[in-house]
């Protein structure tokens, strides 16, 4: 095999609080032709800027300092952008995470898909367009020849992401980089637009570079592994080598992620019911019910797991419960008192005991505001602290999510996204509340800190007894946290029970179905499914393919 | 406090800095106006459109009576003259530029201050309690704007009467209606925020929620608003003054400064130009503060 692209002692720098801090140091990587490398890290480990980099680019507050980048007999660090522009699109290609916000809203899909070839000069419009129904037919897409007629907001995440690979793959290229293409979508549609990169890939093939934070996923793709952390290389090695026999620690680490569950201690005398929501029905100002008769059960200082794709309705109930939507019928119960519809028809105890986390601590943190005040005002807000006894007290809730005390004078964008997310539960805590509903508090992290976070959840738990609400479409998530599982499709409950009950066959299909699509560390996880039940399952599809939010 | 002023002023980069010298001229100018005009606001001292002391005068007369060109410099005695000339009636335009900053500023600064405090209450509130308090507030906003407003002002001022109070309520009004329009749409983005969400969960009372949650994040834009705003403000009140309504002769303030002495333009005299240039230079010092403070603010770099 040939060499395709080769980086040798890449440094790269980025601007960052005010100075120029070094995001890759001295990173060697190299693919061959038809070969797919496999790009793995937690977030700031530099492997997106890799991945940008083998296209020539930057991004903007970055700059490359040193090192070499050759693609094929090209030299990327010194070309001129005309140089450049003649390989981007062209040779190489590059697919973003997220296709919602990589599309054009104002323009059709299939126009967009025509751009590069056409400008390129390669294909006519009509040659380009008819390569993009067959590709669209080669990925499954629905309605194939007409489908490129929509724009991007008419088609599900999934489709958009399949509809995005295949843009890439308009000039065959030579390379493609795809940057976390999976990581915002379901495990269900993962694994559509999985299916559709490895056919994607084997059909031209094309090089390519896949980066992800989830090793189960890179390992069905890639057929050699780069973790890198820090900017960092830590180890090298084809794939099925490196899942056997991981050299490095922190591989190892990332191997056994999600394996363990958190030690749980029982109470058999916590058996009172906390909370009570029956015959729940809700919808948004469009009348669509995205909330139809739920029934749910919370035992004191117990984990319930609601678990369903994005559009199950899972979320609208967590803000049901909390009184930010009042439901159309039905009501809630809380320790033996019905509460009220509306948050603000709720008395202050009532608010004190039901606290909620969100999933996106940058957003749920308010930047203006020291850790220090977050932590204090619900202090202040709820038991009337000040002073000296507020300032114990915050410095008693940073021991219990293991922050050093000192951060305590920094603001949320001084801590890292795990770090946050603590903040949220400190702040949660200090209300001390009976119960914390808990809305995909790890899916926007790394799975390593994930997995800190839930055994932070775990011992707390075990300390001071709160229930949680454990809101997540992760089964791994469920597996080491819950106590009770409640499966949701489409607005209504479609299965519930104890934890072994639901994780034990028979299942329903619909959880099955879930099951199967959690990515295993086997490289061969995707082809044996494809061929499997829920491989046919899944492409009849009895819920992939609903549009909306959750 | 002291310390910190002086670390931000070291830490600004240079066009910061000069804004900061320019505002801080102006500020005391504005302070001390009394003690360092040499003239009172009123007296006449000269003739009409005198030159200042850079002009030198060529005319037969001149050469006449002194043997040479003339200038102010030559004269023996230095106190008592028009440093930058006299006005269209031959008052001192150095002292009327003073009082005329303590007018100006101090009025402008007030408008603006008392605008954006009655359009950020009124913007957050609509923000943040939407539904119909929002509409009640938004369509009232929508009345008041749908008259130009400098017709707007001109009735009021002509049936209330053209006081500086009247006058300090009225264009405050007006131009809180801008700021509501920014303020709401600002704070209509923030409101959805969680942890403005977190907040209203808690139990906040909307004060609260108003100035604690939202305020801090929406301040870059309103404060650059509030530079641009006190810069129209100025224009605002000396075009009034152009039509009788503003502030009242003889206290001066440079926009009608440079209406009076407009005429002098034609016969090649430049007093008009230096209340303009007054003008121009704080306007300058203003917008080159509120860039730095908006580039700090978003986080941007300085350089790439």
């Amino acid at each position: 095999m040939s060499r395709l692209l080769t980086m040798r002692n890449l440094v790269i720098e980025g601007f960052q609080e005010e100075q120029w801090g070094d995001i890759v140091l001295g990173v060697d990587v190299h693919v061959d032709r038809g070969e797919v490398l496999g790009l793995i890290g937690e977030s700031g480990a530099g492997k997106s800027t890799i991945g940008i980099a083998s296209m020539g680019f930057c991004r903007p507050g970055c700059r490359i300092v040193s090192g070499s980048i050759r693609f094929g007999d090209i030299e990327l660090t010194s070309a001129s952008d005309r140089e450049l522009r003649k390989i981007r699109g062209l040779r190489v290609s590059y697919v973003a995470q997220s296709a919602a916000a990589s599309f054009n809203p104002a323009h059709r899909l299939i126009r967009q898909y025509a751009e590069a070839p056409v400008k390129h000069g390669i294909m006519s419009r009509a040659e380009a367009e008819k390569d993009a129904r067959e590709l669209y037919r080669r990925f499954d897409l629905p309605n194939p020849d007409t489908i490129g007629n929509r724009y991007p907001h008419q088609v599900s995440g999934g489709q958009l992401q399949r509809a995005m690979v295949a843009m890439a793959m308009a000039c065959k290229p030579d390379l493609v980089v795809f940057d976390e293409p999976t990581t915002a979508l379901d495990v269900t549609t993962q694994i559509e637009v999985l299916a559709a990169i490895k056919g994607a890939i084997k059909d031209l093939n094309s090089a390519a570079i896949y980066i992800s934070h989830d090793l189960a996923v890179v390992s069905q793709v890639a057929d050699r592994i780069m973790v890198l952390r820090h900017g960092k290389l830590v180890e090298e090695g084809g794939t099925r080598e490196m899942l056997a026999n991981p050299e490095q620690d922190y591989t190892r680490a990332l191997l056994s992620v999600r394996k363990g569950r958190a030690e749980k201690i029982e109470h058999p005398d916590r058996s009172k019911s906390l909370l009570e929501v029956s015959e729940v029905t809700a919808a948004y100002g469009d009348g669509v019910l995205v909330l139809q008769d739920i029934n749910l059960k919370l035992t004191r200082g117990k984990t319930v797991a609601v678990v369903g794709e994005s559009g199950s309705g899972k979320s609208t109930l967590a803000r049901v419960i909390t009184g930010l939507l009042p439901p159309i019928k039905g009501n809630i119960v809380f320790d033996g008192k019905e509460l009220p519809a509306r948050f603000s028809d709720r008395s202050k105890e009532m608010l004190r005991h039901l606290q909620l986390i969100y999933q996106m601590p940058d957003v749920s943190l308010n930047p203006h505001q020291k850790i220090h005040e977050i932590l204090g005002r619900p202090l202040e807000f709820y038991f009337g602290m000040r002073g000296e006894e507020k300032r114990k007290r915050v410095a008693d809730l940073m021991e219990h999510i293991e922050l050093p005390e000192r951060y305590i004078n920094r603001f949320p964008s001084e801590l890292s996204g795990g770090e946050k997310q603590r903040v949220c539960i400190a702040r949660a805590l200090a209300a001390e509340p009976d119960m914390i509903i808990c809305d995909e508090v790890t899916s926007a992290l790394d799975q390593l800190v994930a997995e800190d976070i839930l055994k932070l959840l775990q011992r707390l738990q075990n300390q001071l007894s709160v229930s949680y609400l454990f809101i997540t479409h992760d089964l791994a998530t469920v597996k080491a946290i819950s106590d009770e599982i409640v499966v949701m499709l489409q607005g209504r409950v479609v299965e519930h029970g104890s934890r072994d009950e639901i994780l034990t066959p028979p299942h329903h299909e619909y959880t099955e179905l879930l099951l199967a699509s959690v990515p295993e560390m086997d490289p061969d996880w995707l082809d044996n499914l494809l061929d499997t039940r829920v491989g046919a399952l899944l492409r009849e599809g009895p819920a992939s393919e609903h549009a909306g939010k959750s | 406090m002291i310390t910190n002023i002086a670390k931000t002023f070291l830490k600004a980069p240079r066009s910061a800095q000069l804004g900061f010298i320019i505002i801080a001229i102006n500020l005391f100018a504005l302070a001390f106006a009394p003690a360092l005009a040499p003239f009172t606001e009123t007296e006449i001292i000269g003739k009409v459109w005198e030159p200042g002391i850079w002009a030198m005068d060529c005319s037969e007369e001149a050469i006449e009576l002194h043997g040479a060109c003339w200038s102010q410099l030559n004269d023996d005695r230095m106190d008592g003259k028009a440093w930058l000339g006299t006005d269209h009636i031959g008052r001192d335009l150095f002292t009327r530029l003073l009082y005329g900053a303590r007018n100006t500023i101090s009025i402008a600064l007030v408008i603006t201050g008392l605008s954006f405090l009655v359009g950020m209450t009124f913007g957050f509130l609509a923000a943040t309690m939407r539904g119909w308090v929002d509409q009640i507030i938004s369509r009232m906003v929508d009345i008041l704007m749908a008259f130009p407003t400098l017709i707007f002002a001109l009735i009021v001022l002509s049936v209330a009467g053209t006081s500086i109070p009247v006058l300090i309520v009225v264009i405050a009004l007006l131009d809180s209606t801008r700021v509501f329009r920014l303020s709401r749409a600002v704070a209509m983005d923030i409101t959805v925020m969680e942890f403005v969400e977190v907040a209203r969960v808690r139990g906040e009372k909307l004060m609260w929620v108003m100035w604690r949650e939202i305020l801090p994040s929406t301040l870059p834009p309103l404060v650059a608003e509030f530079g641009l705003r006190f810069c129209f403000v100025f224009l605002f009140i000396s075009a009034l003054s152009f039509l009788g309504l503003g502030l009242q002769p003889p206290t001066a303030d440079w926009g009608s400064m440079v209406k009076e002495n407009s005429g002098a333009i034609s016969f090649g005299v430049y007093n008009p130009l230096i209340p303009a240039a007054a003008i121009a230079f704080l306007t300058i010092g203003i917008n080159l503060v509120v860039d730095w403070f908006l580039r700090k603010a978003a986080g941007l770099r300085e350089e790439y």
